[in-house]
Order: structure tokens, then C-alpha cells, then sequence
């Protein structure tokens, strides 16, 4: 119980930034209209791509003979990049269709 | 210095996130949107590589960093660029699944950090940080797995490579895996350091067979939905990485996608009139099957030949066509657009009604008309064609089944009761353009197809409307 306690105290920052996040991320999208429920949903899946920064990290601080972690950094990396970039070119890709043609 | 540059540069990823978001729920916007999101995304990457420290101590292994956002922006790009706008969800779930893939990886490596410094000599109970830590790694991975091998599963699925395959007791064995997976986890967290390595990678290899049992038994057609879980999924395994770095802006990215993901996917639902749980569980066309049998009596239909078609619709003023999933299926937008133009020059005016959920997908149609470059201001909403159907001489349905299903409004007892349809029997003439007279996604019998006003045109839409197209030229 103490060490539940002790977990809120000490990431009390955190914890107050995850539970606003949750309000913002559903009042922000709460009024989109279904033909922008596709593109919305690649958007979004290229900001979770956020977690290459995590990816790097690992890779930046991994010591030159931890081979396990810098196989498994470099292919986070590569993985996170991915996720990343070919999220936000794939929802660009599906707006362009969007534009009003005349 | 740096350090604080940094948490600017992050503050600054984070608002864009979410203006980002705002923005892609407004078409006039959408496009900007993402820009905005991808600029805030590449500040952050950036800032990270050159200004982010530990202990005093910067990032190094530049080489291997820059080699790997090399290759998978390459990688991404070319994939991203070259896929088919018809195969587009199988892509966003592939790139979901490398997220997922990305957040476990970190965890196994942070794991391995963990264990590795911990001093043999002190075989006591982790601390209370070192727990929370370890608690933050497992969910990582957990979450991160999951995702990873539900989205492998849910892209060969699109991507026609892998079968529905379900079984009985599909889903006490899923509920068992993940009740393992969390007595695990829970066992882990009190457990001695030294025992709890093996286990560990137990978790690892459990979570990853329990995403592949998750989405396996689900429905080819409801994917969409399901990668947009698993996308709010990966947002939850990123922000763990958030509290495990105290990283400000993984922690808003993954937070805002892991609540707006979950939110989407319930709107996705609504949309088609389901709940996620019926969706999840997949015994749609079970329930179907018992409540359609109100109209046991044979009925029968009547059929329409090619002829007869290309002309009932070149004399027409005008003629709506519904589009659905069998049009997709049949890769049928290009030549629905030729004969939508060629119908166009001798006077008719054609439009397309374009009922929310068509295809299963929100705004599937609208992509993938689209694509064929159909103008954007043929494409009427629901609302609006409902209201012009009344002066409209025919209706010709491609390939769409539920949306059009009377049984939404007047049978009660019709799992799609409620839903809003298109109502296309305000109209003259119904022409249905189906491949047999099997029912739809939904299972159950249309009685449209039944009506006097209806004739049905059987065969593949890319087929009948090319035929269609040779006979409206030769009239």
C-alpha cells in the first residue's frame, strides 16, 4: 500500500500529465467526421511513432561492448523510424485525396 | 543549457501533437495537421540526438543512430509512397506494429540494464524505484507485444495471407494466456531479482502469442477498428517509455494517442452500429442468423440484363450510384468513374451517395474513389442524398448490402436495427449489382432486393460495369 502511495508522490508530475492528456486527446477529436476517421486514426498511429525517442536513448547510452543492447537499440531505431516516418508520408498520402478538386 | 533547450524542443513536440491532432479532425485542416505533427515529431528526434544527457553524460553511437533513422526513413518512405490507396489500413497496421515492436525492444533492453547493475551480493527485494521501473518495463513490453503481434496478424489478414481461424474455446484460452501474463507480471514485481529473468521472457513470448490470439478469431472486415485499438495500444507502450525515461513528450504523444485511439475506435463502432465488445467477441453473424427468420417465405427476385441497364440509364436525368465494399473488392472505381463520365456526356447527372461505414472502413469510398479521380463534389453525404433520392431516376448499388437494408428501419429485431440507411427506394428504379444472391458483411437477408422497384445484375462490378461501359458507347 505504502509503495502505491509512495509511486503517486514521487510521479505526481506524471501522473497529473497522463490523466489532462486523456481529457485533451478525447476533446480534440471528439467532433471528427467519419470520412476522416481513416486518415485520423494513420495520424495519430504516427504520433505514438514518438517512441523512437525512447529508441535512441537505449542506442545512444549502450556501452561498445553490449552487444545485446546495441543490436536491439539499432533495430528499435530502425523500427521506431519506420513507425515514424512512413506513418506521417502514409497520412499524407491519403489526405492529398481529400483536397477539393476543380 | 542543453538540457533545458531540450525540454523547450519537447514542450514544443508536444503542443504540435496535439494541434496536430485537432487539426486532422477538420478536412480544411487535416493535411496541415499532420504536417505540423511530423515537424514537432522531427524537432523532438533531433533535439534528443544532440542535446539530450545523463548524468552530465551525452548520447554517443551517432553512427549506429544515424544508420538506423537512415535506413527506416528510406524504408518507410519508399513503402509509405508505393503502396495501393486500396491496401492502405494493412500499411498503417504494419507500421503500428513496428511502434509496438520499437516499445518492447526498449523494454528488453532496459531489462537487461536492470539486471544487469543490480549487485548479485544483495539478493534483497528491488527498491522501491528500481520497481517502478520494472513495473513501467513490463507494461511496456507487455503492451508493446501485444500490439506488435496483434497488427502482424491484423496486415496479413488485409492483405488476404492469413484466414479467420477460430476455434472453440478460442476465448478461454485468450483470457487464461492474459491472466498468466498478469500473474506473472504481478509475481515478477515481488519477486527475488536473481529468479526473475526466465520469467521474464515467459511474459515476453506469452504477450506475443496472446496479440496473435487476440485478433485471430476477428473478422477480416472489421480490421479497421481493431488496428485502431491496437494503435491506441501502441500510444499506451510508448508513454510507458515516457515514465521510464521521465520524458515529457513520449509521455503526451503516447498518452493523447492511447485516449484519442480508444475514442476513435469507439467512434469507428458507433458508426457502424456495433459495440467493441460485440466487435472484440465476433458473434455478429451467430445472433444474425437467428432473428432474420421473421421473412422465412421464399421470395423471389427479379433479374435485370446488361441492355436493359445501359439503357435505363442513359435516358435518365439522373442517377445516384452506392458504392460498398464488393466495389472495392473488385478494384471497380476506375471503371465506375469512366462509365460515371461517360453517362456524364450524354447528360445525365450522376452523383454517388456515400453512406458513412460503406466498406466497412470510414472513408473508404471517399479514398478510394478518390483515387480514381472522381471530383469531390460528386460525393454527397448520407443526409444529402437521402434527400434528393426522390427525383432521381435510378439507383444503381455496387457491391453495397447493409447500407441499403430496409430491415434498419422497420424490423426490430435486425442487429442492424437503427442504423442509419440510405433510402434508396425513394427512388424510380433500384438496379443491385451483386455476385450472387448471397447476404452481406452482416449476414442477414435484404429485403431491397425483393421489391418491385429492385432488379438485381449479377457478377463482379469490375466486369458488369466494363461490360456496362461497351454497351452505354454502342447505344
Amino acid at each position: 500500500m505504502e509503495q502505491i502511495l509512495n509511486f503517486f508522490s514521487t510521479h505526481q508530475q506524471m501522473i497529473y500529465i497522463v490523466v489532462l492528456m486523456v481529457f485533451v486527446g478525447i476533446e480534440v477529436i471528439g467532433r471528427v467526421p467519419a470520412v476522416l476517421h481513416t486518415p485520423l486514426m494513420s495520424g495519430a498511429n504516427a504520433i505514438h511513432g514518438v517512441v523512437i525517442i525512447g529508441a535512441i536513448i537505449v542506442m545512444g547510452k549502450a556501452e561498445g561492448d553490449n552487444y545485446l543492447a546495441l543490436t536491439l537499440g539499432f533495430i528499435a531505431v530502425i523500427l521506431g523510424t519506420l513507425n515514424v516516418v512512413g506513418g506521417f508520408v502514409v497520412t499524407d498520402r491519403m489526405l492529398e485525396m481529400f483536397k477539393k478538386k476543380k | 543549457m542543453e538540457m533545458n533547450l531540450l525540454i523547450i524542443a519537447y514542450l514544443i513536440a508536444s503542443v504540435t501533437f496535439i494541434l496536430g491532432l485537432k487539426m486532422l479532425s477538420n478536412p480544411a485542416t487535416a493535411r496541415k495537421g499532420n504536417l505540423v505533427a511530423a515537424g514537432g515529431m522531427s524537432l523532438a528526434i533531433f533535439a534528443t540526438i544532440f542535446l539530450y544527457k545523463e548524468e552530465g553524460e551525452g548520447l554517443h553511437n551517432y553512427g549506429w543512430i544515424f544508420s538506423g533513422l537512415i535506413i527506416g526513413s528510406v524504408v518507410g518512405t519508399l513503402a509509405a509512397k508505393k503502396v495501393k490507396m486500396t491496401a492502405m489500413p494493412q500499411m498503417v497496421s504494419l507500421f503500428n506494429g513496428m511502434g509496438g515492436a520499437c516499445a518492447a525492444l526498449i523494454s528488453l533492453v532496459e531489462f537487461d540494464h536492470l539486471v544487469r547493475h543490480y549487485d548479485p551480493a544483495n539478493l534483497s527485494f528491488f527498491s522501491d524505484l528500481d520497481g517502478t521501473t520494472l513495473l513501467v518495463i513490463m507494461a511496456g513490453l507487455i503492451i508493446g507485444s501485444v500490439s506488435f503481434a496483434g497488427s502482424m496478424i491484423a496486415w496479413g489478414k488485409l492483405d488476404g495471407r492469413i484466414k479467420d481461424i477460430s476455434f472453440k474455446g478460442q476465448q478461454v484460452l485468450s483470457l487464461l494466456l492474459m491472466a498468466v501474463v498478469l500473474g506473472l507480471t504481478a509475481y515478477i514485481l515481488i519477486a527475488r531479482p536473481d529468479e526473475i529473468e526466465i520469467l521474464f521472457y515467459t511474459v515476453f513470448a506469452l504477450s506475443l502469442i496472446y496479440g496473435v490470439f487476440f485478433v485471430m478469431p476477428i473478422g477480416g472486415a472489421d480490421m479497421p477498428v481493431v488496428i485502431s485499438l491496437l494503435n491506441s495500444f501502441t500510444g499506451v507502450a510508448a508513454a510507458c517509455g515516457g515514465f521510464l525515461y521521465d520524458n515529457k513528450a513520449m509521455l503526451t504523444g503516447g498518452i493523447l494517442v492511447g485516449a484519442a485511439g480508444t475514442l476513435l475506435t469507439i467512434l469507428m463502432c458507433k458508426a457502424m452500429n456495433r459495440s467493441l465488445l460485440n466487435v472484440l467477441i465476433g458473434n455478429f453473424g451467430g445472433g444474425a442468423a437467428k432473428s432474420g427468420g421473421g421473412t422465412g417465405a421464399q421470395q423471389t427476385h427479379k433479374e435485370i440484363s446488361l441492355s436493359d441497364t445501359a439503357v435505363l440509364l442513359a435516358y435518365s436525368h439522373k442517377v445516384f450510384i452506392v458504392p460498398g465494399y464488393g466495389l472495392a473488392v473488385a478494384q471497380a472505381q476506375h471503371a465506375c468513374h469512366e462509365l460515371e463520365k461517360l453517362l456524364s456526356e450524354k447528360g445525365v447527372d450522376v452523383k454517388y451517395a456515400i453512406h458513412p461505414v460503406a466498406g466497412r472502413m470510414p472513408g473508404h469510398m471517399n479514398v478510394l474513389l478518390a483515387e480514381a479521380d472522381v471530383s469531390y463534389d460528386n460525393l454527397l453525404e448520407m443526409e444529402q442524398a437521402n434527400e434528393e433520392f426522390s427525383n432521381t431516376d435510378v439507383v444503381l448499388i455496387l457491391g453495397a448490402n447493409d447500407v441499403v437494408n430496409p430491415a434498419a428501419k422497420t424490423d426490430p429485431s435486425s442487429p442492424i436495427y437503427g442504423m442509419p440507411i440510405l433510402d434508396v427506394e425513394l427512388a424510380k428504379n433500384v438496379i443491385v449489382n451483386k455476385r450472387s444472391m448471397k447476404p452481406g458483411y452482416a449476414g442477414i437477408e435484404n429485403d431491397l432486393f425483393f421489391r418491385p422497384k429492385t432488379s438485381m445484375l449479377f457478377g463482379d462490378s469490375k466486369k458488369v460495369l466494363q461490360d456496362l461501359i461497351t454497351e452505354v458507347k454502342n447505344l
